[in-house]
């Protein structure tokens, strides 16, 4: 009796501490996400005043996007174009990435659709963000 | 009674397993989203998320 009631123990333990694991952060530490995170860093001070000018917005899925091609003048917007879309690959794979390292690839949409979210949240008053109703300027 | 406490564990173990792979952790994503982009856009954190409560979306 007593070593069913010390298994049964054992058992609660054991299933308390995969609790512990799941509700644990998820594990953004890889090299392949701080080599993502270094890059997008260091993108973010060339794409910072477009932010502000509203050339460029936070899309509702958790990319960016050229808003207002005419805050850029003429001859920077090729340059423009060419900075959102490596900012959104690097953001893409910075979803994916953190998905399989948490060995959970299926995860990487709705790790997309909490950034999506977040960088909305945490961006700067004047920026332009996108709502179900479209464009809106914070 | 062996039988018994391996069917048990079996019961218990096989759920839990099962319950944690499909389960998408939400809070934990949330704050490794919030800490991802505090370091990407350099914030300071606990400074910027005031502020940015303050800004009424127009």
């Amino acid at each position: 009796m007593k070593k069913i009631l010390f298994s049964a123990l054992l058992l609660v333990v054991m299933i308390a501490s995969q609790v512990v694991v799941a509700a644990a952060d998820l594990e953004v530490n890889t090299p392949a996400i701080s080599a993502i995170k270094g890059s997008m860093q260091a993108r973010h001070a060339q794409l910072a005043s477009h932010y502000a000018s509203g050339a460029i917005g936070l899309t509702k899925d958790g990319l960016i996007a050229v808003r207002d091609a005419n805050a850029v003048p003429l001859k920077e917007r090729a340059g423009l174009n060419g900075v959102v879309a490596a900012e959104n690959a690097d953001r893409a794979k910075l979803y994916q990435e953190i998905a399989t390292a948490n060995g959970h690839p299926e995860w990487q949409a709705e790790i997309q659709n909490t950034f999506a979210s977040r960088w909305i949240d945490k961006a700067q008053g004047g920026w332009w963000v996108q709502g179900a109703g479209g464009w809106t300027k914070k | 009674m062996k039988n018994w406490s391996i069917a048990l564990v079996l019961a218990c173990v096989l759920p839990a397993c099962v319950t944690i792979n499909i389960y998408f952790p939400a809070a934990a994503a949330e704050k490794a989203a919030d800490k991802i982009i505090d370091d990407v856009w350099q914030l300071k954190n606990g400074a910027e998320k005031p502020n940015t409560n303050t800004v009424e979306p127009k």
